[in-house]
C-alpha cells in the first residue's frame, strides 16, 4: 500500500523555497490550510506568488504573510477586506493579477487535468482578456487562459487518509479538490487522519493519486468572517 | 419610487418555479426574501453551495457552512456542496436559470460594469465575468442614478466592462427595462413615477411603448 502520510507540518513543506508558487485552497477564511499558512510564516520564505482566491484578512489566512512581505504577488479573484493588502497594493510592494473566479478554479483544473490551456468565456472584451488569444466557437468569443504551474498546492479536507484520499466538508470544499495534482507537490492538511480502509471508497472527493503529503492538522481556529445569525 | 427592497421584491417576481438562481452581494441578495412560498427554487452560491436555506440560529454557525459573500448559512432539504471548478460549470455550462447581479453602470448595447472604478482600490470581480458572459437571462438590480443624480444606464459604459452585451433586464428604482436591439426598452414604471422622470434619468436610448404600465410588487 502506498502511504503519503509526514509526521509534522515541517516535513509536509520540505523544499519550500524563495520564490516559489504556491497554489492555497480556500475561500474567504473558510477551507483554507491554516497550519501550512503557519509553517510559511515561520520558514520566512519570500518573494512568494500565491494563487488563491482571497488574500484573507488582516490577521489571518494569507494576511499573516502578507504582514511580513512573504508575498510578492497575489493570483486571486477577489482580495477585499485586508487593509495591509491595500496598503501594499496601493504603494507597489505586492503585484496583484485579478482573473474572474470560475476562470481562476480552471487553470487549476487544467494544470490537474493536464490540459495545456482552456478556452473560457469569462472576461471576453474587458481588460481580462487584453494581449491574451481569443476565439470564436459557434459564433460566441472566448479567451484563452493557460493551465497554472504552481510548485506546491497546499490544500485542507476535513478527513483523509494514509493513503492521500480526501473528504471535504460544507464549503470548506472550493478550491482546494482542483489544487490536488496541480502543483508539482500537493499537501495536503486535515482534521482527522484515518488509517486506510477506513474511508469509504464511495465517498472519496478526491484520490490519493493527487497527493504528495498528508498530515493531521493542529489547533484549527476556523474563523468565521461574516457571522450572520436568524432570532429563534 | 422603489427603495432597494422594492426593487428586490420586483425582481422575485422573474424568479419562476423550478428555477436555479444565482443572487450577487447587495440588493440581489434581498430578493430570496420575497420570493412566493409556493414555488421551488434553489439558490447557488458560487463558493459551492446549490440549496441555500436562510442564516443559522444563533449558536448554530459553521465556519465551513458560508454563501460566496462569506455569510454564515444554512442548506435546505436536497441540498449539495461542490468545487469551485464544478460551481462555475453550472454557471458557464448554463444550468443555472436566472443571476441576478448589482451594477455600476449598463449601457444600451447591454455591456455592465460593476466591478472597478479607476484610481480606487480594486477588490476584484469574483464570480462576476464568468456569471455575466455565461448566463442566458441576468437581471441588472441597481438604482437608476447614483448620488450625484447622473445616470447609471447609459450609451457607453464609462468605467472597465466586467461583460459584453449580456445584460437582458434591469430592474432599478424607477423602472423595469429591458435591454433590446434599439436600447433601453421601458416596459414598467414604479409606483408613483412618471415616464418623464425615467427619461431624465435615462441618458442612452430610451424607447417608450404608448402603454407603460406600474409595477406590480405583491
Amino acid at each position: 500500500m502506498i502511504t503519503k502520510t509526514v509526521d509534522s507540518v515541517s516535513e509536509a513543506l520540505q523544499g519550500v523555497k524563495d520564490n516559489m508558487m504556491m497554489m492555497l485552497g480556500g475561500f474567504g477564511l473558510s477551507g483554507i490550510p491554516e497550519n501550512a499558512i503557519a509553517h510559511l510564516v515561520k520558514l520566512n520564505v519570500k518573494g512568494l506568488t500565491c494563487i488563491s482566491n482571497n488574500a484573507g484578512v488582516d490577521d489571518f489566512g494569507l494576511g499573516l504573510l502578507l504582514q511580513k512581505k512573504q508575498i510578492k504577488k497575489m493570483i486571486s479573484s477577489y482580495v477585499g477586506e485586508n487593509a495591509e493588502f491595500e496598503r501594499q497594493m496601493l504603494s507597489g510592494e505586492l503585484d496583484v493579477e485579478l482573473i474572474p473566479q470560475g476562470t481562476l478554479a480552471e487553470r487549476c483544473r487544467a494544470a490537474q487535468a493536464g490540459f495545456p490551456a482552456i478556452y473560457t468565456p469569462a472576461g471576453y472584451g474587458t481588460e481580462v482578456a487584453q494581449g491574451k488569444e481569443t476565439r470564436e466557437f459557434d459564433g460566441k468569443m472566448y479567451v484563452l487562459e493557460h493551465a497554472f504551474k504552481a510548485d506546491f498546492a497546499f490544500i485542507k479536507a476535513w478527513k483523509g487518509d494514509t493513503a492521500g484520499n480526501l473528504i471535504f466538508k460544507g464549503t470548506a470544499r472550493n478550491f482546494n479538490p482542483v489544487m490536488c495534482g496541480a502543483a508539482t507537490v500537493t499537501v495536503a492538511e486535515v482534521e482527522e487522519l484515518l488509517p486506510a480502509g477506513e474511508l469509504d471508497p464511495n465517498q472519496i472527493h478526491i484520490p490519493g493519486v493527487f497527493v504528495q503529503r498528508i498530515f493531521e492538522g493542529k489547533n484549527y481556529e476556523k474563523r468565521i468572517e461574516q457571522r450572520t445569525v436568524r432570532k429563534r | 419610487m422603489l427603495d432597494k427592497n422594492g426593487i428586490a421584491k420586483r425582481i422575485a417576481r422573474e424568479v419562476k418555479d423550478g428555477f436555479y438562481v444565482n443572487l450577487g452581494i447587495g440588493i440581489p441578495t434581498l430578493v430570496a426574501n420575497y420570493v412566493r412560498d409556493d414555488i421551488e427554487v434553489e439558490f447557488q452560491s458560487e463558493n459551492g453551495v446549490l440549496g441555500m436555506g436562510p442564516f443559522p440560529f444563533e449558536g448554530e454557525e459553521d465556519a465551513d457552512i458560508i454563501n460566496a459573500g462569506k455569510q454564515t448559512i444554512t442548506t435546505l432539504k436536497g441540498a449539495s456542496f461542490f468545487d469551485s471548478a464544478l460551481s462555475f460549470s453550472m454557471i458557464r455550462g448554463q444550468h443555472v436559470d436566472l443571476t441576478i447581479l448589482g451594477a455600476m453602470e449598463v449601457a444600451e448595447n447591454g455591456d455592465i460594469a460593476n466591478w472597478k472604478i479607476p484610481g480606487k482600490m480594486v477588490k476584484g470581480m469574483g464570480g462576476a465575468m464568468d456569471l455575466v458572459a455565461s448566463a442566458e437571462n441576468i437581471i441588472v438590480a441597481m438604482m437608476h442614478t447614483n448620488r450625484a443624480g447622473q445616470s447609471k444606464l447609459l450609451k457607453r459604459c464609462t468605467l472597465p466592462l466586467t461583460g459584453v452585451g449580456c445584460v437582458t433586464k434591469i430592474v432599478t428604482n424607477l423602472a423595469v427595462l429591458e435591454v433590446t436591439e434599439n436600447g433601453f426598452k421601458l416596459l414598467e414604471r414604479a409606483p408613483g413615477v412618471t415616464v418623464d422622470e425615467i427619461k431624465a434619468a435615462t441618458e442612452g436610448k430610451l424607447e417608450i411603448p404608448d402603454e407603460v404600465p406600474e409595477m406590480i410588487l405583491a
